[in-house]
């Protein structure tokens, strides 16, 4: 028996009357980008434009999958909901941006087997070897206490916020418009780490021992995100992407404000790693475990429909 | 085309009695996300926008334009989803506004406008207590039970309510 006739038989089926619409995600996917016109615009190269929509969405969906662990680990109930939905946004770009590379160069999906139900964007999501992902290594890292979150989280939505904000001026009327979404909902998660990055510099000895602490382990990433690759360059170049090397000062004007009103200095400590390992396939070992997790069942059942 | 056109009118009628999932007090045009019905030959297109880019609703109310739709007779019914321009809170209707505050929720101030400011400060919105109209209300969290929404509670009646965010 395979994995199809399995689902067909399923327990539910009775109390849905045959009809599986009924679930709130429906056992058939829709196409995200259904719709939407995903014609590569004139000047673009396709493989480019889906290698960088690889990058961004692997780094969205990582570090989704990454800050979800804090459900049900979170301090409190607030900062349980709080990060959550963070991950949700997050998870919601990578979905569109996946997307958006398998309509721009369909070679870049695994193979799945015939009658397969599973979309493109979840094939690159669950199908992809550990090789195959671009995302950086900065958000592979394990999230440590809180405090450690909040300062990663505070510098990756302050680069993301000012990369989404060139990025929807984008040729590609879809970047475009997956980044003019992303920015507004970037733009609360910065807030939020923001705030929380001043309340714990404020709060007590211990909350300031510890936010200090979780810079200085941050800190020596933070460089990972202004490297750019041959990519990057090249989106630049074609007007579809952006370079994320040009950010740095904008960037790093948000960052210190942020020190500055917590009254910390930068830390002292060189950049760790010496290129974008991650945007070539090269990942931390935290990466196998974290895709371990993310992908089993949907490895385990490759024709199954949810 | 006088069949045409009235058709158009009738599927957008059905279409606009289709209700947000987590927010079943407000049908889709009171939301803003409907934006466009187009009937055809065969059957209807409908063109809905995403509130939040991870918005798990929209599967739910894409399946449940199609019910509507089909159960009205249209044979093909088209479901598309729009990402630009991306949905703005101030689309929500002056008729979805009151719905909200009608079912004890905080309907959202005008939306951000202008270069995206950081902001450090504790978010301060002039609103009042859906239920006892206090204006003596705080903020408990900025990321609520959904995507759209933050967490308030009131200081004078101390009912604990959401406040859909502006966006
Ligand atoms: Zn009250």
């Amino acid at each position: 028996m395979d994995d199809l006739d399995l689902d067909h038989e399923s327990v539910y089926d009775g109390l849905l009357g045959g009809d599986s619409s009924q679930w709130a995600f429906g056992t058939d996917f829709e196409d995200p980008l259904a719709g939407v016109d995903t014609m590569i615009p004139a000047g673009v190269d396709g493989a480019a434009l889906a290698a960088y929509c690889l990058m961004l969405g692997d780094d969205a969906l990582i570090y989704a999958h990454r800050l979800s662990e804090w459900t049900s680990n979170a301090p409190d109930l607030e900062d349980d909901i709080a990060l959550a939905n963070i991950a949700l946004d997050l998870l919601g770009q990578a979905r569109l941006l996946l997307a958006r590379a398998a309509a721009a160069d369909a070679s870049v999906v695994p193979q799945m087997p015939e009658g397969s139900p599973v979309p493109p964007e979840d094939a690159l999501a669950f199908f992809r070897d550990e090789h195959a992902f671009r995302n950086m290594g900065y958000v592979e890292a394990l999230n440590g206490d809180f405090a450690v979150t909040i300062v990663r989280l505070l510098l990756f939505s302050s680069h993301r916020l000012a990369l989404l904000q060139r990025l929807a001026t984008s040729v590609d009327p879809v970047l475009s418009a997956i980044a003019a979404k992303g920015v507004k909902e970037v733009t609360y998660h910065r807030d939020y780490a923001g705030r929380w990055f001043v309340t714990l510099a404020g709060g007590t000895e211990e909350s300031r021992r510890r936010l200090v602490a979780g810079l200085r382990t941050v800190w020596p990433t933070y460089a990972e995100l202004s490297r750019s690759t041959q990519v990057e360059t090249l989106a630049s170049e074609q007007r579809f992407g952006v370079d994320p090397a040009v950010l740095t000062e904008e960037v790093d004007a948000v960052v210190d404000h942020v020190l500055a009103m917590a009254a910390l200095e930068r830390p002292d400590l060189p950049p760790s790693g010496t290129g974008p390992m991650g945007r070539i396939g090269r990942h931390t070992e935290e990466m196998g475990h974290l895709l371990a997790e993310m992908q089993v069942v949907a490895r385990a059942h490759p024709l199954g429909k949810w | 085309m006088t069949t045409l056109a009235a058709g158009r009118t009738r599927a957008r009628e059905i279409a606009g009695t289709v209700v947000d999932p987590e927010m079943p007090m407000l049908t889709l045009v009171d939301l803003g996300v409907l934006r466009d019905v187009t009937e055809s030959e065969v059957g209807v297109s409908v063109t809905i926008t995403p509130t939040y880019s991870g918005c798990p609703a929209m599967a739910t109310m894409r399946d449940d334009l199609v019910h509507a739709l089909s159960d009205a007779g249209y044979a093909e019914v088209e479901v598309k989803v729009s990402l630009s321009p991306a949905w703005s809170s101030d689309w929500i209707t002056a008729e979805g506004r009151r719905k909200l505050r009608a079912h004890g929720l905080s309907a959202p101030g005008p939306s951000p406008t202008g270069p995206v400011q950081l902001s450090l400060a504790p978010v301060r919105r002039a609103i009042d207590c859906p239920r006892c109209g206090s204006a003596d209300v705080r903020l408990t969290s900025e990321f609520g039970p959904t995507a759209c929404k933050a967490l308030y509670q009131c200081n004078d009646c101390l009912e604990p309510f959401e406040h859909v965010k502006e966006i």
